[in-house]
């Protein structure tokens, strides 16, 4: 993140409506340049129209779009200073990778010696160096995408575009392009926008990530402050695994706080929630932030869970599925009051995963500051 | 399930094949080697043909007037392919273009045509452009208002109408043909422009191409086996077209299908119209084999 923050794109107000579908409903955000901004939700929540928007090929209903301070109305998707590397990649199929590479370039005018050089400059920054001849069906999907990658960046727009940059490509390879974006794009310096419906991708690769959710901005939030403190429920459902309790604001004071839910107990925290008193809230507790105790371990997990002022989170339960995954066990577990909670449990050891079995019963505590509690 | 697989069943293959070869044989092949014998034969009175081997009918049609009939048929067919593709373009990017709601219906107008025949659209068309056809009609209203308008203005009125000569010259022949081959056309043109991954042309509007220079390098190069699908299903039959420049041409605009016609009907001469036949489908053949060779366009998409 750059230290003034300086916005490159600032959307305002934005709607754009399909007919009677709204697709996205009345989004302020402002982009920084230099940064690396994910446009994060599940497929049809609009955050593609709003990379169209940015880009020219969609028209807001409503609300105005500005790039470097300078309003986007009225103009086309060929005069904007952003470029675009597109879900398909969209390589021009009879050039070869040189001439796609130079395609913008020829076109804004720029002298053949130069576009020689800054064609090879890009393929370099791509690791696509000595590829120029060939042409785009000699070439595996990720190759194609860097194609993409350095026809963009070839133009140096003040902003590059990306619309599911990763979604084609094997896990593998995903992984792999994750880090190369990220360290692509503090090389250059360009901001880049990014729209994905994978968590993952987003955690992994933005400075801060919008969450949109049916057109709207559900929240707006670095990717640690996302899955850490999620503002509702939508957001930390989807962002990551989680549990969900209902429950009553019973106890409310500046350093401690309390919350009565009817399927796992009472929970407490270390810390003021600021909510209405009774009102009706949401307890999150991520799978990987509750320990797991044999029984008899009682009074060391009692100790252990001392941390809230008022109490100690405490639950005990039967494991009613297991999933070894190699680096964690996912555990299934029915609490007493009937209801289910899932856990996480790093094999810190080669024998971790033999300590538990089916129909265990098993006793967990997490700490007070753990649990987060949603208004909405 | 493999006692369903009539690919490895021979006696299956051969049941569901044998209609189909039987057609095949007995209503193309025979006739077709029948006709390619007579090219090789001499008229001995007035319905006997002696197949002798002679090659006389081909050195015939390799006179002068043969010749030019064959160079013009060419023309007149290269002529109508070019102005079917630079018509049919535009109407092709129209109909892909076009929404969802439009796309059936301008696909069913250039398909309307088909259903009905060739005779009757032909006879339509010499009607529309006929000396006292709507097409006169229309030029001699333009004609007379602005004969009225300069009449009004103070200016001397123009000479009477004469009707132009809109039909039975080669300019009816061409307008026939294109007329009739234009569907032949966009039909290819709009499956290769449909098959176009959009994204494409965006990404060239994106790098800051203008919507021509699109055309021009991305959607025109892309196109390219249309193209080239739609020129062969145009040229092929436009240069064995028969009926338009028979009821539409004058007498100085018949095509080589015309001239074949001829010698089979009125000269009674089967051995020249088979030799000139076959020199046709030899073209023809040329054409595919050309159209074939080129160098393969990678696939779109």
């Amino acid at each position: 993140m750059t230290e003034t923050a300086r916005p490159i794109i600032q959307i305002q107000n934005v709607s754009k409506r399909f007919g009677k579908v709204t697709a996205v409903d009345n989004v302020s955000l402002d982009i920084n340049a230099g940064e690396f901004f994910v446009l994060l939700g599940p497929s049809g929540c609009g955050k593609t129209t709003l990379l169209r928007m940015i880009a020219g090929f969609e028209l807001p209903t409503e609300g105005r779009i500005l790039i470097d301070g300078q309003d986007m109305a009225g103009i086309p998707p060929n005069k904007r200073p952003v470029n675009m590397v597109f879900q398909s990649y969209a390589v021009f199929p009879h050039m070869s990778v040189a001439d796609n590479v130079a395609y913008g370039l020829k076109i804004a005018g720029v002298k053949g010696g130069e576009v020689k050089d800054r064609v090879a400059e890009a393929l370099e920054l791509v690791k696509l160096g000595g590829f120029e001849t060939r042409m785009p069906d000699q070439m595996s999907g990720g190759q194609r995408q860097r194609v993409a990658l350095a026809r963009s960046l070839v133009m140096r727009p003040k902003v590059l575009l990306l619309d599911e940059p990763l979604s084609a490509l094997d896990a593998k390879l995903r992984a792999q392009m994750q880090f190369e974006l990220s360290e692509l794009q503090e090389k250059v310096g360009i901001t880049f926008v990014t729209v994905t419906h994978d968590q993952d991708e987003a955690l992994s690769m933005a400075c801060r990530i919008g969450v949109i959710n049916k057109g709207e901005v559900a929240q707006l939030a670095t990717p640690s402050d996302l899955y850490e403190y999620p503002a509702n429920r939508f957001v930390a459902d989807f962002v990551g695994s989680v549990n969900i309790f209902e429950g009553k604001l019973t106890l409310d004071e500046p350093d401690k706080a309390a919350v009565d839910c009817p399927g796992l107990g009472k929970v407490y925290l270390n810390h003021g929630v600021t909510g209405p008193h009774g009102a009706d809230v949401w307890v999150a507790l991520r799978p990987e932030k509750i320990y797991l105790h044999v029984p008899g371990e009682g009074k060391a997990v009692k100790a252990a869970a001392q941390d809230a002022p008022d109490g100690y989170n405490f639950a005990r339960g039967k494991i009613k599925g297991m999933s070894y995954l190699g680096d964690i066990t996912l555990f299934e577990i029915e609490l007493e009051t009937g209801a289910r909670i899932r856990v996480s449990r790093p094999n810190l050891s080669r024998h971790d995963q033999e300590d538990f079995t089916w129909d265990d019963k098993v006793s967990m505590h997490w700490r007070a500051d753990s649990p987060v509690v949603l208004l909405g | 399930m493999a006692e369903q697989d009539w690919k490895t069943n021979r006696r299956v293959f051969a049941a569901v094949s044998l209609p189909t070869l039987f057609w095949i044989i007995v209503f193309f092949v025979v006739p077709m080697a029948i006709v390619w014998l007579y090219s090789f034969g001499e008229n001995k009175g007035l319905t006997e043909i002696d197949i002798s081997g002679t090659l006389d009918n081909y050195k015939r049609a390799t006179e002068w007037l043969y010749v030019t009939i064959f160079g013009k048929s060419f023309a007149v067919a290269a002529l109508v392919t070019l102005i079917c593709l630079i018509v049919g373009f535009p109407v092709a990017m129209a109909i892909t273009f076009a929404g969802e709601k439009w796309r059936p219906w301008l696909l069913l107008g250039i398909m309307l045509p088909f259903w009905t025949n060739l005779l009757v659209r032909t006879y339509a068309l010499m009607i529309l452009l006929g000396s006292q056809g709507y097409a006169n009609k229309g030029l001699g209203a333009l004609w007379e208002g602005t004969s009225w308008v300069k009449t009004l203005v103070g200016l001397q009125p123009l000479p009477t109408w004469e009707p132009v000569q809109l039909l039975f010259n080669n300019f009816a022949v061409v307008f026939g043909l294109v007329y009739v081959h234009l569907p032949f056309m966009v039909l290819p043109l709009y499956a290769a422009l449909d098959r176009l991954d959009r994204s494409l042309i965006e990404a060239s509007l994106d790098l800051g191409a203008g919507h021509f220079r699109t055309i021009m390098r991305i959607v025109v190069p892309l196109a390219a086996p249309g193209i080239v699908a739609g020129v062969m299903i145009t040229l092929i039959p436009a240069l064995g077209a028969y009926l338009t420049p028979d009821l539409m041409g004058g007498t100085d605009s018949q095509m080589i299908a015309n001239v074949i016609e001829r010698q089979f009907k009125k000269a009674n001469d089967w051995p020249f119209g088979a030799a000139l036949s076959f020199l046709l489908i030899y073209a023809m053949f040329a054409l595919i084999a050309i159209q074939s060779m080129r160098r393969k366009v990678p696939e779109v998409g």
